[in-house]
């Protein structure tokens, strides 16, 4: 294949990157946003929501369809639950401390890994796509669903933005970032509002990986590449703003889809994770951040 | 970026949430005495249990006493100096590495490898030390995380030389030191439980040393109040890097013994499991306690063991391993006993404990 | 002949956050062995003030002179090591140490200085009871800072900066929250202290100010409204206006 198409191909497989980044990210964000801590079991809720859908399509027979639909229905649900029991059992009990948080998620990372093994097993397993219509390119056929994953990805966003600037749920959860005592003072019940929010997070990320199993594989394992991701994304884009977050999950999904086309992938890795943690360093608000408050 | 410094700190001591008051500690003046005999009959004790332990537990000892300088050198800046780091898996390594691939592929002799390990980790802490205390709170965390990620992949990345995922074993041959015109075979359980106790035992005192000096004393203050510190003359980022190297240094050594006495060298020790590892150990001993390390990688050692043996007897067929019981332990520690065991004993018993 | 050299001397010192100025161009010069006493009304700088001086802000133009050297872009930790001492506004001890440890890590820092080696624990442990005792404190040395009364608190904030033998020791409302007898013991101890150092006092209680400060400088909108003896400050018309008035 030529260049410029070669190009075209890795920058569409970056997109549904994008795309996916996006919707996870989203979620990490909006929880250190709002409740000031960070969810390092973030992924393990990304490859829950994918095991579940899963589970999910395979008790579903019929057109593969109903059984997506079925999965992009009910995991998130589940997910959230999961979420919801953990931050009521756990994060609450702590007081949403930020250190003691960080500790706490990452036993949650573990339980959740080896549950998923456990009563799951080592095994990755597909889900068949919803439907398998190829786009046909002068160069080369793509898959219609990819292209799908990408515009189903942009309207959750959209929908995810209205609800936050145009609604009464999202001014309260904005007032709850901005300052959590003054809107305890106006009967803001903040405490639901956590809850609610580190439940939206999750059924975010679970959202994410039910897009994503037709294309890869769920895999107990397949929480952390993305968990680390995310955490790229929500700091290069500044921690705790959603427009910079957007920004930087399409920069680094493509810049992704690009240099794992033409480059080694674990130096790629290297290098990104290396630049991101400089980027921490020396502009801790990050590259489209405003002053953290 | 964490918006408030002063509680960061405080709150990073026992990743507590609650607050805390610990009892009057008849501070270091009156109790010297108790302290030294504690801490030698600590030794005395280790050294005594290698003529009793059946050869199983007695090599698990060895290896338990070589993980417990790691989570001593994790301690001492968690615990001391209150900063909460996500990435001392590259420390270790580095001292594994450096240890190791000098006496692989260069044929460097053992204390020239271990040399050449505790170096490694200096340089690394320093470096890292450098750059990431420019960040504090949960930005320190991740990018010590980041850091160590950064360095398990190049571990990964230069697999010619590092064996990649599939480690390097160290020959025994090349585990052997002259010295004192004897020879010393560090595959041998009874000197490498030697070494291992030796080892032990000089960061346990250099430990001890260090935080009933003047520096331990700084440390502790820089941890539960950074400006008040900086108001009484403290150099709070130069006192914070000398804690991150000589912390850097000591999970180096520990690497690096880890390396010559049970030979293998491999980048599992660099992922982020072996990073969250000491965090856990420290935080089940008690932070900020000098004999805590020691406990909680006992505790948890012998957890994950027992733990395992039950679950293949109950459960055969499931494939719950040891990191999902780390994740149960590192839940409940948080939760419940966020001082661990002997921070919790010192506040409730013997205020004295250093 | 040229005359003394004041301790401490700015030079169109300014500091804004944002839009507001809250330290504009001031000029302000101490000189040693005073006791001197900043008033002004609140949100007037003067703890914007003192924080450029003590190094915990810096400036956004400006210059400071302490003993006729430029410190102006020293770091707070080097320019306490030169001997200016700060006492916080709220009460900033550690709250988890004993008041011995609170105090020793003060001593440390002096004996490290003046004799350029460790301290024995035995000089040490002397230094600071010495330092608590002069406080009062001494029978609370092993009580945990933060378990300690209020009015304790303070005091023992006071003895960390004397523990420093600092040439200048700044307290930043010293007196807020202390009882009336505090307050006079607190103001026989700042004259004793005034023997061996120079004071900068932020200070709202007027009788305070009155019976220790020698000289005034009153803030008001950043800039120094007025400066002189108690006398001449309290005939004042402007300073009436501005805060004395506001006041009564």
């Amino acid at each position: 294949m030529a260049f410029g198409p070669h190009l075209l191909l890795a920058a569409l497989e970056g997109l549904v990157t994008s795309a996916v980044l996006a919707l996870m990210a989203l979620g990490l964000s909006l929880v250190f946003g709002v409740m000031r801590v960070v969810n390092v079991a973030h992924g393990e809720f990304y490859m829950l929501g994918a095991v579940v859908a899963w589970w999910v399509s395979s008790l579903v027979s019929g057109h593969p369809a109903l059984g997506f639909l079925a999965a992009l229905v009910i995991s998130p649900l589940v997910v959230g639950a999961v979420a919801l029991a953990a931050e009521r059992l756990v994060l609450r009990r702590l007081n949403y401390n930020p250190e003691a948080t960080i500790v706490a998620t990452i036993g949650l990372l573990y339980i959740l890994q080896q549950l998923a093994l456990t009563f799951y097993g080592p095994d990755a397993r597909p889900v068949a796509a919803p439907f398998s219509y190829r786009v046909v390119f002068p160069w080369f056929g793509y898959s219609g669903y990819k292209l799908a994953v990408i515009g189903a990805s942009v309207v959750l966003l959209l929908v995810t933005w209205f609800v936050l600037m145009r609604t009464r749920l999202g001014l309260v959860m904005r007032a709850t970032q901005y300052d959590r005592e003054t809107a305890q003072a106006f009967a803001i019940p903040v405490d639901r509002v956590y809850a609610g929010v580190f439940a939206l997070g999750a059924m975010l990320a679970a959202i994410a990986a039910v897009l994503i199993v037709p294309i890869s594989q769920a895999h107990y394992l397949m929480g952390l590449d993305p968990l680390l991701l995310s955490f790229i994304v929500v700091i290069i884009g500044g921690l705790g703003s959603l427009r910079g977050t957007l920004v930087a999950a399409v920069l680094i999904g493509l810049s992704d889809g690009i240099i794992s086309a033409f480059f080694q992938p674990t130096l790629a890795k290297m290098i990104a994770t290396l630049l991101v943690a400089l980027v921490l360093v020396f502009r801790p608000t990050g590259l489209f951040g405003t002053a953290a408050r | 970026m964490t918006g408030n410094d002063a509680t960061g700190k405080a709150g990073a001591a026992g990743a507590a949430a609650k607050p805390r008051r610990r009892r009057a500690r008849a501070a270091g003046r009156a109790s010297a005495g108790r302290v030294v005999a504690l801490h030698a009959g600590v030794i005395a004790l280790l050294f005594a249990l290698q003529f009793v332990l059946p050869a199983y537990h007695h090599g698990v000892l060895a290896r338990i006493m070589v993980l417990a300088v790691f989570a001593m050198g994790y301690n001492l800046l968690f615990g001391y100096a209150g900063l909460l780091s996500l990435g001392h898996a590259m420390f270790f390594s580095a001292g594994l590495y450096g240890a190791g691939l000098s006496v692989y592929h260069l044929g460097w002799s053992v204390p020239a490898g271990f040399a050449a390990g505790v170096l490694a980790g200096l340089v690394l802490s320093a470096l890292i030390g450098v750059l990431a205390l420019r960040t504090t709170g949960v930005a320190f965390m991740i990018v010590t995380m980041m850091f160590a990620q950064v360095f398990y992949l190049t571990t990964l990345y230069f697999n010619v030389w590092t064996g990649g995922d599939q480690g390097i074993v160290l020959p025994q041959p090349s585990r052997v030191v002259t010295a004192f015109g004897s020879t010393f075979d560090l595959t041998d359980p009874t000197t490498r439980y030697l070494a291992a106790l030796a080892l032990f035992s000089l960061v346990l005192v250099a430990t001890l040393a260090l935080v009933r000096s003047p520096h331990g004393r700084v440390l502790v203050a820089i941890r539960e109040n950074e400006q008040r510190t900086t108001m009484l003359g403290y150099d709070t980022f130069a006192n914070k890097l000398a804690a991150v190297v000589a912390s850097g240094a000591a999970c180096a050594a520990a690497g690096a013994a880890y390396a010559l006495l049970f030979g293998y060298v491999g980048s599992t020790f660099a992922s982020v499991q072996y990073s969250i590892l000491p965090l856990l150990w420290v935080l089940l001993g008690g932070a900020a306690t000098t004999l805590g390390p020691l406990l909680g990688t006992l505790f948890m050692y012998y957890l994950i063991d027992i733990s395992n043996d039950l679950l293949s007897a109950w459960v055969p067929d499931w494939n719950f391993s040891s990191i999902g019981v780390v994740g149960v332990a590192l839940i409940l520690l948080i939760l419940f006993f966020p001082r661990g065991l002997l921070g919790t004993i010192r506040e409730r018993w013997l205020p004295w404990l250093p | 002949m040229a005359a003394v050299t004041p301790l401490l001397e700015t030079r169109l010192l300014s500091r804004s956050f944002g839009g507001l100025r809250a330290v504009d161009a001031v000029d302000f010069s101490l000189e040693s062995g005073e006791v001197r006493a900043i008033i002004g009304p609140n949100g007037a700088g003067k703890t914007t003030f003192v924080s450029l001086v003590c190094g915990r802000i810096a400036p956004t133009s400006g210059a400071i002179r302490f003993a006729g050297e430029d410190i102006t872009t020293l770091p707070a930790h080097r320019r306490v090591r030169r001997g200016i001492a700060y006492t916080f506004q709220i009460t900033s001890v550690y709250a988890n140490l004993t008041a011995f440890d609170n105090v020793a890590l003060a001593v440390q820092r002096r004996l490290l200085d003046t004799t350029g080696e460790r301290p024995s624990p035995r000089a040490l442990s002397t230094a600071t009871m010495a330092a608590l005792d002069r406080l009062g404190l001494a029978d609370r040395a092993d009580t945990i800072a933060g378990t300690l009364a209020y009015g304790h608190q303070r005091l023992l904030e006071v003895a960390m900066g004397l523990a420093l033998k600092p040439r200048l020791l700044i307290l930043d409302e010293p007196t807020q929250g202390l009882s009336d007898g505090e307050i006079d013991n607190f103001i026989g101890l700042v004259r004793d202290m005034a023997r061996d150092s120079t004071v900068l006092l932020i200070e709202h209680n007027m009788p305070v100010v009155m019976a220790l400060a020698g000289r005034i400088t009153v803030f008001d909108a950043g800039r120094i409204l007025a400066e002189g003896t108690p006398e001449a400050i309290r005939a004042d018309r402007a300073v009436q206006e501005a805060y004395l008035g506001a006041a009564s």
